[in-house]
């Protein structure tokens, strides 16, 4: 096999023969973060102060500090973020190898479920039936869990009720299997968290972090646009921010699709 | 019989606002004192420690035995008016807008006569009671009331200058999803308020009250989160114009000391709530407020505080919180200096531990929050600059004037 065109790569997205698509959300202050009982700590919402704004605080330029927690808005999830991948070799964001910051991607579209239900669970059944459609999920692929949650907003998006949050997510027995018979290289999810809403009540609680990170893989959250991607054949870039035992970060989420 | 206010109009587009000018404000320091008094509502005046003397106006020496001690003592501020003026015109700018203006001699019952502005129903040879206030530039002024409440007598201009009425203005409750921003909510509509701005962050977050909160009358949910310097500044954009009364009702109330919180995550927390939320409100709110001082019968009024009594002596249960409201404390005396410049009141109300989630542990006696509101809308009402709400805060005022260093030790065991 010769070496890749990476000109010729460069020249198809110029063209938009290779289309590149942002499923990020943009970072504001409104976004909604993941909650935690108010005796928890809390992870930081974006903030943005201005610095000066060609004004008398800077004549000719603007600029802003900016705050916020490793897991607002669009956001990397590192395996050292869950207790089960505490102790693995790089797995924080500044040791994760770079390539793995480039991977494939397929789409599995829970959306009509979702629609019906908002506690619906992923199943191996979801995936298995996937795959007579759309073949056997290469190995080291992202799973991108389409639930079209990302076109509600506020109240809808978050879906908060007095027993907690409501919103679509993988079972612990899907999540085992993407791992152990997929060999996935991370979940990538629409809702706040790579779990349902009430994955607190699932054994393992939270299973998508507990076996994911578990084994060294990879979470995405708060991702937009996966209605735009085909079911296969995307690639996703997604480099969370070089932070020293960093445990996620707010990215920029980037789709490479060929156009049809 | 004072004649009742009615509901101002908008404002004429065309019309300039004018410009809030102030009274004379200059005053000896110990004349400070009346001050003090007037700050809390009170009525002192200097009592001779020695020939027990009541002496007005405040001086260094007694003039009856010429001692130096006199400490300012509640006195009984019954009395008569003996003699009354109305002035028509002056060359002072403050006044000169204000005509006409009646001032009058009041023979105190405890011995000294003042001088004192008059309530519209006050007639000359009538029973009066005295009161001291604070007037625009921030100073002690006698009002002479009469001896009994008469209709509408909050409505007599003399008194309302003097005063920060809710009725017929605009109100702005900065936290509605709070047990004391809903009950603020509540006791603001009732006392006449023509709108009760209430701010709500994370919309997306349902919370406790909600709906009774959206049922009050003449109340306005609007997006505010004091945590955020952006959505402060887009609230003041849309609404600051039209606030005339500003209540500030953010809390966060987490309990240990400054080595027990593990990280300053939520020291950092209560920092951008309390004390950057405060600041983010000055800088948005109070330019605007400062300058509609004397905007009509709905001019800008006050900048309300809630804060603990803790601010003023720490409570080490509550050490890293006390640290934080005492950081509150001083920005509103920073705040109180710079809007005393467009005639607006900074009202502080200190409180003990209230009865809400967050002091659950804490034994009785505690402060309701209904009752916390109605204190407030009460010192409005009287035109108070300071206000302490309930046993425990009463109770750490009276120590701290006896002696703070008993007070900390006892707090801190």
């Amino acid at each position: 096999m010769s070496a890749p065109d990476l000109l010729a790569f460069a020249s198809a997205v110029a063209a938009g023969d290779i289309e590149v698509i942002d499923l990020t959300h943009t970072l504001t202050p409104e976004f909604p973060t993941i909650v935690m009982p108010p005796e928890l700590g809390q992870c930081a919402p974006f903030r943005m102060e201005e610095v000066s704004r060609y004004d008398e605080r800077g004549l000719g330029w603007y600029w802003n500090n900016i705050s916020m927690g490793e897991h607002t808005g669009t956001h990397f999830d590192a395996p050292v973020h869950w207790i089960s991948g505490k102790d693995l070799a790089n797995n924080s964001v500044d040791t994760i190898p770079a390539a793995n910051f480039i991977a494939p991607a397929v789409v599995v579209d829970i959306s009509k479920q979702s629609a019906a239900n908002a506690d619906y669970e992923l199943t191996v059944a979801d995936v298995t039936a996937w795959e007579k459609q759309h073949g056997r999920i290469p190995p080291r692929s992202w799973v991108l869990l389409r639930t079209d949650w990302a076109k509600k907003s506020g109240r809808d998006y978050v879906n908060m009720r007095e027993d907690g949050q409501h919103t679509p997510g993988p079972s612990p027995e899907v999540v085992r299997f993407l791992v152990e018979e997929r060999d996935l290289h991370g979940l990538g999810t629409e809702t706040i968290g790579t779990d349902a809403g009430q994955a607190f009540h699932f054994n393992p609680p939270y299973p998508a972090h507990y076996y994911m990170h578990g084994k060294g893989r990879y979470g995405l959250q708060c991702l937009t646009n996966l209605d735009l991607l085909p079911p296969t054949g995307s690639v996703i870039v997604a480099a969370p921010l070089k932070i020293r035992r960093g445990s996620g970060s707010p990215l920029r989420v980037l789709a490479l699709v060929r156009r049809a | 019989m004072t004649k009742p206010l009615v509901r101002p109009k908008r404002k004429d587009p065309l019309k300039k606002t004018r410009v809030p000018l102030l009274p004379q404000g200059v005053r000896s320091r110990t004349a400070l004192g009346l001050t003090a008094a007037a700050a809390e509502g009170r009525f002192r005046l200097q009592v001779c420690a020695d020939c027990a003397a009541v002496i007005y106006p405040p001086r260094d020496a007694c003039p009856r035995c010429l001692s130096a001690r006199l400490p300012f003592r509640d006195v009984d501020n019954r009395g008569t008016l003996l003699a009354e003026t109305t002035i028509r015109t002056s060359t002072d700018v403050y006044f000169r807008e204000r005509m006409p203006w009646r001032i009058g001699t009041v023979q105190l019952d405890a011995g000294p006569s003042i001088v004192a502005h008059l309530h519209g129903d006050l007639r000359e040879g009538e029973r009066t009671r005295l009161q001291l206030k604070i007037d625009k530039s921030g100073q002690a002024i006698a009002m002479a009331l009469p001896a009994e409440d008469t209709p509408n007598m909050a409505d007599d201009p003399q008194w309302r200058e003097l005063t920060c009425d809710p009725k017929f203005r605009r109100v702005l409750i900065t936290d509605g999803r709070t047990a004391v921003g809903q009950a603020l909510a509540e006791a603001v509509s009732e006392a006449g308020a023509s709108v009760v701005f209430v701010g709500v962050a994370d919309p997306w977050k349902p919370f406790p009250g909600e709906d009774r909160l959206r049922k009050i009358e003449r109340v306005e949910i609007v997006a505010l989160d004091l945590t955020d310097t952006i959505s402060v500044n887009e609230c003041a954009g849309e609404f600051a114009a039209r606030v005339d009364i500003l209540i500030n009702t953010a809390e966060y109330v987490r309990t240990g000391g400054i080595i027990d919180r593990k990280g300053l995550t939520v020291a950092r927390e209560e920092l951008e709530m309390r004390y950057f939320g405060l600041t983010r409100l000055a800088q948005a709110f109070g330019p605007v407020l400062r300058a509609r001082g004397a905007d009509g019968v709905n001019s800008a009024a006050a900048f309300v505080n809630l804060l603990s009594v803790y601010a003023l002596v720490n409570w080490p249960a509550y050490g890293a919180f006390s640290a934080t409201e005492a950081a509150c404390l001083s920005a509103a005396q920073s705040l109180r200096a710079e809007l005393r410049q467009g005639g607006v009141k900074v009202l502080n109300a200190f409180f003990g531990p209230l009865e809400t989630e967050w002091y659950q542990a804490v034994p009785p006696p505690k402060v309701a929050p209904s009752a916390l509101a109605r204190a407030v809308v009460r010192a409005l009402q009287q035109g108070q600059e300071d206000v302490f709400v309930g046993d425990i805060a009463e109770d750490v005022r009276a120590r701290l004037a006896v002696d703070p260093k008993a007070l900390e030790r006892e707090l801190g065991s």
